[in-house]
């Protein structure tokens, strides 16, 4: 298990390294000179001048990925080239809000997805199946920003049960916090539930086909126990598998909904860096949601050993 | 076989009487009038080759019909006494395992993989009866032991994965007997085991039967089985009835066409008779072949499987060799070296004088056409999107011959193979399983080659039409003079169609020599195991009498 | 191997229940999606035709004008027709869908069947692949966007890096579990040489997938480019887009939700129908493509 361990997460490195790689080119291999694409249009030459010492664009392409690198390791991302604040400061301004909406969207999906899944699922070809199935399309078809729109429409302005815009941190108190988390919570969800539903549903109707449903069957096992005794535990797997890819659709989806709701989280920070053309910052929040991304897989990855007795390390 | 069954009029443990089954959406009958009845302690084989509604007829009994997929459409099964059919599903429930009880073809699949076997057993008693925690792990520990587990606190916790396919079974059995139900329905039980788990496996079935005076209705294909285990047999063809009597009976006179039919084209266990070696010129010579798998680990050790070691053989032209093992004897491996369709590790392969085994894929290419193969699965051997022609005469024109000319030569080899000449405009899925390997050999001898290679080749074929395909094999050899590798792990097979046998084991070989010796007066112990659990080898099947001379 | 001889015996001559289509709920859903895709493409083509303004033309006397005779729907903060912008929107939205999706297989097939054949090239493409795939897609086409200027074409291509790693994984799954295949080995047996196995044997495997995810690429897409739109990353803000409709709404939202309600029905409907019409070509085509995309 440790040694299994140990190799996943040095799988992780070149995946992270890919990425590195990835934004570090995308300025550079951009046509035109980068100083100039991030200065704009209107840019005097000593503003260009300024741009290129701060980036380190005045060096070789090779020493800039290195010294780069070097201060990646180091845990520095650079500074903004707006605020003149470290990119890190910036980001641990705005983490809260984002993480706090993206961990409670997370368990609400959960919530809300798999016992819908298992409903469609057992209710196999009937309406209430037919509901899931269309839910689940139109949680994956209409846009977040739509649906956070007709939510704060009907919720807010019509109902006025829950303010319009705006947020709460954890720490001024769990009821404002959840006065403003909660239509952004489930704008959030609609395009995650929609996924882990249709997942656990097609999964659960795979084993449902399997021999040792039909063993359970002839046993004499009542069809409750043999959907959740038998058939559930044998679908963790996929379903595990699909929040962890998932998560890069949820961050997606922070980014649109923190602007539809105004919440002052990372989503905000990355849409005014690249309206402001501010590259460090862009930089550093695509390396850090990626950065989260792998861990979470990792972690999925390393907990199918104990939902599934077959893999084997 | 067993001690003669009182045949009172006592009541039978199952009664079905004119059982009807059709899929509810195009009312096409699947079952159609099936009547039997099982008398206490009695075996009764249903026999039938695949479509013949065997299965059906014991997933109705069990009320296990796929919903929607199928339903019954009249007629009566009735466990001792107690009608079923249009019985409350709690009923039913209430009745499985306790009163009657089934086990599968596959005990890999047919056991949950995320839950411990020990556990499995146990569920049976937590669903049917009220004992204490501890109770039922004695009494599931008390089971285990009964059908000849090892070790069984430790297997007791184990996965399915963790055990090998005949200890699976037994935990099958464990689960199907533990609560001593009155009728043991057994699909096909050991179809997916090796011929010596096998015996085991039906020697257990049959030792839990005596004792706890268990009726059997045993679904099978294979008559070799049917003569070992059966009381009584029971036909089935397309659905319905064929004929029904005492084991004996049916062996010896059967009176229908279709089960005279059945039984004469079970292949003799008797090898044929030898073959002069005419030319001793030698088209293929394998030398200490092996192969190994490495798994390499960054961290634990290396580890290394292997899957042949020190295989050498020689085939000569016209003849037919026969590769005989069980599933990881290593034999499929040595046939997918030959065919270079996969690197040996060392040793050589030679074709006629030509040493293939270190060529690069190019310069192996042009020796490709003197050695061609045949597969087992025949639904997956032809390529579904493109015409029987098109697939025949690709090798030809990958060697340059024009592709007007191949597709003649395509025409010519469907005659040969005993197909219609139209057939290569018609695609795969319009053919039977059978047809589909007749076009494979086309295929293959389009090629011309000096050898095929028959990789299991007739084993997913039922046996009537398994003993088309030998024939046809058996002619073409004799009229275009071309050696067969023949891989089996059937010895009535391989006792049909080989002139020279290698029995292989564990990756090696263990003995070697014409069919004759290898078969009739085994050397090697593991041979001996072997042909002593081949099932049925006491009855000469196709000319209805039992053998004189037992091996 | 030889054990598993004799699989097919006693096997219950129909199919597995699920896959047999409910008529009543699949034969509607998707007919319907067809028709409004056929609306929006019609639309779309014959824009200039049936708007009855000019979608671009600001007219600052009428601004946020309620609906009229003159302006059906309504005119925006500008004073453009918002009925006339709708029509125009339509053709961003398809454009974008049908580009994405055509210049995601031709890239994504080549790279995966190579993929899936050769092994050294797999390890490294793969490798790159994952990493691709850990970017966030929105974040990664607004870094690209707002590098390379918000112009059709830079916006399509941004949509497109992260599909790309999806149509990969894809054709290099089929062709990895198609080379296992009997039929493929007697091809390689028979002396057929690479570009005519792959082309003959192995690429034909993958053309159902391909059909299937490319409506879902389509999708995905649409819903992109409105979301770098919205965002203010997407392509110029004088475009007539959906996506542009509401992000310049969102100011007056209070004020005329219209100004983003109907883009918003128009962007859903079009994702929809692209989605449904997906669904039912998956279950045309191939049920066993369930497992993979979840569905």
């Amino acid at each position: 298990m440790l040694a299994y361990t140990l190799r996943r997460i040095l799988a992780a490195i070149p995946v992270m390294g890919v990425v590195a790689l990835f934004v570090f080119l995308l300025l550079r291999l951009t046509p035109g000179d980068p100083a100039a694409i991030i200065a704009g249009d209107t840019a005097t030459p000593a503003q260009l001048e300024a741009i290129r010492t701060s980036l380190g664009l005045d060096k070789p392409i090779p020493v800039q990925f290195a010294t780069w690198i070097g201060q990646l390791a180091q845990g520095d991302l650079g500074t903004s080239l707006i605020s003149k604040t470290p990119v890190t400061t910036l980001i641990g301004q705005r983490l809260g809000p984002t993480l706090s909406l993206a961990l409670i969207t997370m368990v609400l999906s959960i919530l809300i997805a798999v016992p819908m899944g298992v409903l469609a699922a057992w209710k196999h070809g009937t309406l209430i199946d037919s509901l899931v199935m269309a839910l689940c399309v139109l949680g994956f078809s209409v846009p977040v920003f739509v649906i956070g729109y007709l939510l704060i429409q009907v919720f807010a302005i019509q109902l006025r049960w829950f303010p319009v815009q705006g947020f709460s941190s954890i720490v001024n108190g769990l009821g404002p916090f959840s006065q403003r988390a909660t239509l952004p919570a489930f704008t959030l969800a609609s395009i995650y539930v929609a996924l882990i539903a249709r997942m656990t549903r097609a999964s659960l109707l795979d084993v449902l086909g399997e021999d040792y449903i039909r063993t359970a069957r002839a046993k004499g096992v009542a069809e409750r126990k043999v959907l959740f005794r038998h058939a559930l535990r044998n679908c963790a797997v996929p379903i595990l598998t699909v929040i962890g890819t998932g998560f890069a659709l949820l961050i997606s989806g922070v980014v649109v909904t923190e602007s539809v709701f105004n919440i002052p989280g990372l989503g905000r920070l990355i849409v005014d860096a690249v309206l402001a053309r501010d590259y460090p910052v862009i930089q550093g929040l695509i390396l850090l949601t990626s950065g989260i991304y792998v861990l979470i897989n990792l972690l999925v990855d390393l907990s199918y050993s104990l939902l599934d007795p077959r893999i084997r390390y | 076989m067993s001690d003669p069954v009182t045949r009172d009029p006592v009541t039978p443990v199952l009664a079905v009487t004119d059982l009807r089954v059709h899929l509810p959406a195009s009312r096409i009958q699947v079952l159609d009038g099936i009547s039997l009845d099982i008398l206490p302690g009695e075996t009764l084989c249903l026999v039938g080759e695949s479509g013949s509604g065997k299965s059906v007829t014991s997933l109705a009994t069990m009320g296990l019909l796929p919903k929607k997929a199928l339903a019954i459409a009249g007629g009566s099964v009735r466990l001792e006494g107690e009608e079923l059919v249009g019985a409350s599903d709690a009923r039913l429930r209430a009745l499985r395992a306790s009163r009657m009880a089934m086990i599968f073809q596959e005990p890999m699949t047919a056991l949950n993989p995320v839950m411990p076997v020990g556990r499995q057993i146990e569920e049976v008693l937590k669903t049917h009866m009220h004992l204490s925690a501890r109770e039922r792990r004695e009494k599931v520990l008390a089971m285990m032991e009964q059908v000849h587990l090892p070790n069984i606190e430790r297997v007791y916790g184990s996965y399915p994965h963790q055990l090998s396919g005949g200890q699976r079974q037994r935990i099958m059995i464990a689960m199907a007997l533990i609560l001593d139900p009155k009728l043991l329905i057994a699909d096909e039980p050991t179809t997916a085991l090796d011929v010596t788990t096998q015996k085991q496996i039906l020697k257990l079935i049959k030792e839990m039967q005596e004792r706890m005076r268990t009726s059997v209705l045993f679904i099978t294909h294979d008559m070799g089985v049917v003569a070992d285990i059966a009381d009584r047999v029971c036909v089935m063809h397309h659905g319905q009835m064929v004929e029904t009597g005492a084991v004996a009976d049916i062996l010896r006179s059967p009176r229908e066409d279709y089960t005279r039919r059945l039984l004469s084209a079970v292949p003799s266990l008797t090898p044929r008779p030898p073959r002069p070696d005419a030319t001793r010129e030698k088209v293929l010579t394998v030398s200490e072949l092996a192969k190994t798998y490495a798994q390499r680990s960054l961290f634990g050790p290396k580890r290394e499987t292997v899957a042949a070691e020190e295989v050498s053989f020689t085939l000569g032209r016209g003849r037919t060799l026969g590769i005989v093992g069980e599933s990881g004897s290593g034999k499929s491996t040595v046939a997918r070296c030959v065919m270079r369709l996969i690197d040996p590790t060392s040793g050589s392969i030679r074709l006629g004088t030509q040493e293939v085994s270190d060529l690069s894929p190019a310069t192996l290419r042009p020796f490709r056409k003197r050695i061609q193969m045949i597969f087992q699965d025949p639904y997956r051997s032809l390529n579904p999107r493109i015409n029987v022609g098109e697939s025949i005469a690709e090798g030809p024109c990958n060697f340059g011959l024009p592709k007007a000319q191949a597709l003649r030569r395509a025409r010519e080899l469907m005659t040969l193979v005993g197909l219609p000449e139209d057939a290569v405009e018609r695609f795969p899925h319009q053919f039977s399983g059978g047809q589909r390997q007749r076009i494979a050999i086309a295929r293959a001898l389009a090629m011309e080659p000096d050898v095929l290679v028959a990789d299991e080749a007739v084993s997913a074929l039922d046996v009537s039409v398994q003993a088309q395909v030998l024939d046809l094999l058996a002619d073409l050899q004799t009229r275009l003079g071309i050696a067969i590798l023949f891989i089996t792990h059937d010895l009535r097979v391989a006792a049909q169609i080989c002139d020279d046998v290698v029995v292989m084991h564990k990756g090696r070989i263990v003995e070697h020599g014409t069919a004759e010796d290898v078969l009739a007066r085994p050397r090697a112990d593991y041979t001996r195991d072997l042909l002593a659990a081949a099932p049925g080898r006491h009855w000469d099947f196709a000319n209805f009498r039992p053998l004189e001379t037992a091996v | 191997m030889a054990s598993s001889s004799h699989t097919d015996a006693g096997a219950l001559p129909v199919a597995r229940p699920r896959y047999i289509p409910n008529l009543a709920h699949l034969r509607f859903a998707p007919t319907v999606a067809g028709l409004c895709l056929l609306l929006i493409v019609l639309m779309a083509i014959f824009a200039p035709l049936i708007a009855p303004h000019d979608p671009i033309a600001m007219l600052p006397a009428q601004r946020l004008k309620p609906p009229s005779d003159t302006f059906l729907l309504g005119t925006d903060a500008y004073g453009r027709d918002l009925l006339s912008r709708l029509i125009y929107g339509a053709r961003i939205s398809l454009i974008v869908g049908l580009g994405v999706m055509v210049i995601a297989i031709a890239v994504g097939l080549p790279l995966g069947l190579l993929s899936g054949y050769f092994r050294t090239l797999d390890a490294i493409l793969m490798r790159i692949m994952d990493g691709l795939m850990a970017i966030p897609s929105v974040l990664l086409a607004i870094a690209v966007v707002s590098l390379s200027g918000s112009s059709l074409l830079t916006v399509m291509i941004a949509i497109t890096i992260p599909e790309v790693p999806r149509v990969v994984r894809l054709v290099r799954s089929v062709v990895l579990s198609a080379r296992n295949e009997p039929y493929v080995e007697a091809a390689i047996a028979m002396g057929t040489r690479l570009p005519a196995l792959l082309a003959r044997h192995l690429m034909p495997n993958t053309y159902a997938p391909l059909i299937v995810q490319g409506t879902y690429i389509c999708a995905s897409a649409i819903l992109t480019e409105a979301i770098l739109s919205f965002l203010g990353a997407g392509i110029g803000t004088e475009t007539p887009s959906w996506g542009n409709m509401i992000s310049e709404g969102r100011m007056y939202f209070q004020l005329k939700p219209s100004l983003i309600f109907w883009p918003g029905v128009l962007l859903s409907i079009c994702i929809l129908s692209v989605n449904l019409i997906g669904d039912a070509a998956r279950d045309l085509l191939d049920p066993r493509l369930k497992k993979r995309t979840g569905a």
